[in-house]
């Protein structure tokens, strides 16, 4: 299990318009969309060039995640649509089908320890 | 278990209350380890809480009502038999048999036949339609002959004439209280406590006639009850009769084997409850004539006289019973009276202190003693005081009569709380149970809820009036020993959801992020919160939206990112990852041009459509990126968002009602759709629903609804606190014979006094049972406004319908909510290829196989636009 360090933004209100969120998948890093997409507290889906899905999400203090979205327990492709929270100090997200919690750092689900999901470094690049 | 070879046998004849205590208190004294016992039942069940019996209408199921914890009989090995009453006695031969044949020889026999209901010999008393009231049976019979009758009669006006009385209102039935004295419950209250008793019944629509006797049961052709003649000339016309009228001891078959019974009937028995005739044989409950001389048509007492009988049986010395207290509650849905003690003041030289407000129809009235020694008292109206002044009883108390008699408000004894009560205060009558048990349950004995300490002590399982005064003791003392129980809503905040909605209420904080860094747990400020507070706080916000000036539209700002993704998206999940759509069908009422437009929407997006349990149409089946392009066509054929992914008002379902049905007498149908309309929308701690019915055969399900309707030919009746569910609930009477207008205001505060004060997903049932003082605390607060907070319910309900507008149009006319409605942020015109049906029953159905597997069959970027 890899733990992935999480690029806080800073002075996001003023960079907000023209950053754009990158994750690293095998290596490289890519494009998913503009930071002004992402709404705090919430999470979006996006498609990798091969055809994964990931679920990004925007903390309230400008962190931002990128985990797998597919919901293991289900199968269901919806973790973007969970909600954010924060436990001992880490933000998770909360499948919205079921319920089960995700660490968005690591991927590890917070509440089956058997269960981990693909986590992403990100970052935002400007200009 | 080793038993002697030959071990003593003891035969207990009737298995109710007082038999199954008896049997309990044999087990706490490990008796059957060393005897066989042997229970003859007549009744077709095991013991259960007959003081309770009434309940049964307002939703406990016979198991509930069950005394007996599993596995009693077997873990001590005791033998019932259900459906056998005992027929004969032989006490020569020490047998007793059986109605099946079975004959068991005894060393000790128990008699606990309790008593049967007295029926007066007026001709016709055996009429079909006649009934009695005391078994579960009796209930049952007299439910289902109800639901084909419009008129009751009760005869007799005592306390459990009043209880029958309320039991038929409930049922629909139009109802008299027919009584011989010239007023209602003659043997506990006094003329003037019965006059105001009458009004209070009278109130409740009961038509009440004192002093007057049943002469004849009037039957028609087919030989059932059509009226009552009575004994000043008049006639009753009515469909039912319940006789209550008061109890025998079942003596019979002590007097058929040689015992001797009272004059008036009753088992003659010692101070240890043995028979003085045969030392083999005693008596105990309400079939026993106490060594005072008297018989106890109550519980406590019967309780008290198990405990004697198997103290004596299992040889332990000291135990006897000499008489008793016999203060009672009325449990009257409703009214408020109770007596205790001395209460017609025949004490020498004792003295009354009278309050009343025949206006309110409150009574209350105290019997003092020379010395100031508080002897007894009846209150009507107003027995809050009960749990208080009983206790109390036989002391000198700390403040004067005058003021305990006053109500709240006007100096009343506030400063007179539990902590006033000597230790060796009675608190609960039913089950003997002092203070000091209650608070050694709780230093002691490690209870720190109230269900642990009733448990423990047994306090308030019997009649339950003294919950209210256990709760203030557990609490008081919970809090002396410094045990602090978390409320608190989740991990982030202390707080339970009604604190929370008072903070943002009273401090207008109409920002999550504020609220958690100003009010949260101090480990959780400023960080994320979690799932559990965000849509919690996010509804509180939206519920008084219009009054704290925050922005009613679900999606806007932050509110966006406290929604659960079904009221993010105003849709419901499905295990798929699709959305389900639900227009509002207001009432269940729908024209044939909306039902095509559904049909046609449904098929033009190939979705899945199945009609609800709440008379509405589901369609099934859609992409996030397909809502708008749904709604859309929805909106323009007139419907709106059916709220079915809120925790808000769901549906409020009707029956055809007058307007076709030949027994309707209201027209439920209107009622519901402007009912459905004036609450769309708002938002609560859980989903709401309601339904109206358009008489009392009940076809739309009302009382099973958070607020049920049921038309009376009179106008309407409020029933709340109902729920289908894993856990049902039949709703209770709220009030009687409304006015439409009368019907909406009592609505409208009683959904907001639960917005306000109930707690995360609780129901307005479970919410019921919860807060202090339970239905009669809720009718005081919404009906009589005893908070002085009626006005402010009212203004907030007129804010929430001022303010209403749909979601689904609004979100059409704004481009920058829409455009969350994409399935991939990079790719807004890629749909989701995991979101794929396979087809089932002419219709479709989600694709599992496809989400089941690792890997998908993937879309990809190429040839979408990107971001
Ligand atoms: C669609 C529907 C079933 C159907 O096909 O008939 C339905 C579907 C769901 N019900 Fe229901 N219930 C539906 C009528 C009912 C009824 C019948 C009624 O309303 O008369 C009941 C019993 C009445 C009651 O609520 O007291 C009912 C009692 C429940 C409960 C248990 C509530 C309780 O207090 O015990 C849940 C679980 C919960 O809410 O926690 C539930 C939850 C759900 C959920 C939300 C489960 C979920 O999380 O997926 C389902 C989501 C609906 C969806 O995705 O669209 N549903 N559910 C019905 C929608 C009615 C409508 O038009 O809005
Ligand atoms: C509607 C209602 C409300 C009440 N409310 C209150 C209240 O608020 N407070 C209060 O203190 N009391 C109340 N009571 C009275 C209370 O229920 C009784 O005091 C209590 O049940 C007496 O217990 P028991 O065991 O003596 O008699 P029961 O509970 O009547 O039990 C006697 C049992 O013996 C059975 N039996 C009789 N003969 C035979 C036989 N030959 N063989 C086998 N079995 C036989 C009967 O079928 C019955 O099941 C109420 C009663 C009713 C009906
Ligand atoms: S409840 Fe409604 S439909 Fe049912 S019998 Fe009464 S009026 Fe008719
Ligand atoms: S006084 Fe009846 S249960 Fe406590």
């Amino acid at each position: 299990m890899t733990t992935l360090s999480v690029e806080t933004v800073e002075a996001v209100e003023t960079a907000a318009q023209t950053a754009t969120v990158e994750l690293r998948v095998d290596g490289a890093w890519v494009g998913v969309c503009d930071l002004s997409l992402l709404t705090p507290g919430r999470g979006v889906a996006a498609l990798l060039p091969d055809g994964r899905q990931v679920a990004v999400f925007r903390d309230r203090n400008g962190g931002l995640h990128a985990i797998a979205n597919r919901d293991p327990f289900t199968g269901a492709y919806v973790l973007s649509r969970g909600l954010l929270g924060s436990a001992s100090g880490r933000p998770f997200v909360a499948s919205p089908l079921l319920k089960q919690r995700f660490d968005l750092q690591t991927g590890r689900c917070l509440d089956d320890e058997n269960v981990t999901i693909a986590a992403y470094e990100t970052r935002t690049s400007h200009g | 278990m080793t038993a002697a070879a030959n071990p003593p046998t003891i035969v207990q004849i009737g298995h109710g209350m007082v038999g199954h205590r008896f049997l309990e208190a044999l087990a706490d004294r490990r008796v059957p380890d060393r005897a066989r016992v042997v229970v003859l039942c007549e009744e077709p069940r095991p013991a259960y809480d007959r003081v309770q019996l009434t309940s049964y209408f307002s939703g406990r199921t016979p198991d509930e009502l069950s005394l007996v914890e599993a596995e009693f009989m077997t873990r001590h090995g005791i033998e019932l038999h259900t459906g056998d009453p005992a027929v004969a006695i032989d006490r020569a031969a020490r047998t007793v048999t059986a109605r099946s044949g079975l004959t068991v020889t005894y060393d000790t026999l128990v008699l606990a036949t309790g008593s049967y209901p007295f029926v007066p010999p007026v001709p016709g008393k055996d009429a079909e339609g006649c009934f009695v009231y005391r078994t579960i049976e009796d209930l049952l019979a007299i439910e289902e002959y109800a639901a084909g009758s419009r008129t009751g009669a009760v005869v007799g006006g005592g306390l459990l004439g009043l209880e029958a009385a309320g039991a038929l209102k409930g049922l629909g039935l139009t109802t008299h209280v027919v009584e011989f004295a010239p007023r209602l419950m003659p043997v506990q209250v006094d003329e003037g406590g019965g006059e105001a008793l009458r009004r209070t019944i009278e109130g409740m629509g009961v038509e009440v006639h004192t002093g007057v006797g049943t002469q004849e049961i009037v039957t028609g052709e087919n030989g059932s009850v059509v009226a009552m003649n009575l004994s000043d000339g008049s006639v009753l016309d009515t469909d039912l009769v319940v006789f209550s009228a008061g109890v025998r001891p079942r003596d019979q078959l002590a007097r058929e084997c040689g015992l001797p019974v009272g004059e008036r009937g009753g088992i003659v028995v010692d101070a240890q409850c043995r028979t003085p005739e045969d030392e083999h044989v005693y008596a105990i409950g309400e079939c026993a004539l106490a060594a005072d001389g008297r018989v106890y048509g109550l519980v406590a007492p019967g309780y008290d006289m198990a405990e004697t009988a198997a103290k004596a049986i299992a040889g332990e010395t000291g135990g006897s019973f000499t008489g008793a207290d016999t203060s009672t509650k009325l449990k009257l849905l409703g009214v408020d009276v109770a007596s205790f003690g001395d209460a017609h003041g025949t004490t020498p030289g004792c003295l009354d202190v009278h309050y009343s407000d025949s206006r309110a129809g409150i009574y209350k009235k105290l019997v003092v003693g020379e010395d100031g020694t508080l002897l007894g008292g009846v209150l009507v109206g107003d027995a809050d005081a009960y749990g208080m002044l009983r206790p109390l009883t036989g002391s000198v108390p700390p403040l004067a009569p005058e003021q305990l008699v006053l109500p709240s408000g006007a100096g009343a004894p506030a400063a007179l709380g539990p902590s006033a009560l000597p230790d060796d205060a009675v608190i609960c009558n039913c089950l003997g149970v002092t203070k000091g048990a209650i608070r050694a349950a709780v230093t002691e004995h490690e209870c720190t809820t109230v269900p642990e300490v009733k448990k423990c002590t047994k306090a308030g399982t019997g009649c339950g009036s003294c919950v209210k005064m256990l709760t203030t003791l557990v609490n008081e003392e919970l809090e002396a020993g410094g045990i602090t129980v978390d409320k608190g809503l989740c991990g982030c905040f202390v707080h339970t959801r009604a604190e929370l909605y008072e903070i943002v209420r009273a401090l207008r904080i109409a920002s999550y992020a504020e609220l958690l860094d100003q009010h949260g747990r101090e480990e959780a400020r400023g960080g994320e919160g979690c799932e559990t507070c965000k849509p919690a706080v996010a509804s509180i916000i939206a519920s008084l939206a219009p009054t704290i000036g925050a922005g009613g539209y679900v999606l806007d700002g932050e509110q966006a990112a406290l929604q659960d993704t079904n009221d993010h998206f105003l849709a419901n999940l499905q295990k798929n990852g699709s959305y389900s759509i639900v227009p509002r069908v207001p009432g269940g009422e729908i024209t044939p041009e909306k039902l095509i437009v559904i049909g046609e929407v449904a098929r033009d997006f190939g979705l899945y459509t199945k009609i609800t349990g709440g008379q509405r149409i589901d369609m099934f089946g859609a992409r996030v990126d397909q809502l708008p392009l749904i709604w859309a066509r929805l909106v323009d054929a007139g419907f709106e968002s059916g709220h079915a992914y809120g925790k808000a008002l769901r549906t409020v379902k009707s029956c055809v009602g007058r307007t076709w049905c030949r027994y309707g007498v209201q027209d439920s149908v209107r009622m519901a759709i402007d009912l459905e309309l004036r609450y769309r929308g708002l938002r609560s701690p859980h989903k709401l629903k309601s339904a109206v019915s358009g008489c009392a055969r009940e076809c739309a399900e009302a009382r099973g609804k958070d607020f049920g309707v049921i038309a009376t030919s009179n106008g309407w009746n409020l029933y709340v606190g109902g729920n289908g569910g894993a856990d049902p609930r039949h709703a209770d009477l709220l009030a009687q014979d409304l006015s439409d207008a009368e019907l909406i205001r009592l609505i409208d505060r009683f959904l907001m006094f639960y917005i306000r004060t109930a707690d995360r997903l609780e129901r307005t049932s479970a919410w019921l049972e919860r807060i202090d003082g339970g239905l009669d605390h809720v009718r005081d607060v919404v009906v009589h406004d005893s908070l002085g907070i009626c006005d402010e319910l009212e203004a907030l309900m007129a804010d929430h319908v001022a303010n209403y507008r749909d979601e689904w149009a609004e979100t059409l006319n704004d481009p920058d909510r829409l455009r969350r409605f994409v399935s991939f942020v990079n790719a807004p015109d890629a749909p989701d290829p995991s979101v794929r049906f396979v087809p089932e029953r002419d219709q479709i159905k989600p694709d599992l196989e496809i989400l089941a597997g690792p890997t998908l069959p993937v879309r990809t970027l190429e040839g979408t636009p990107s971001a």
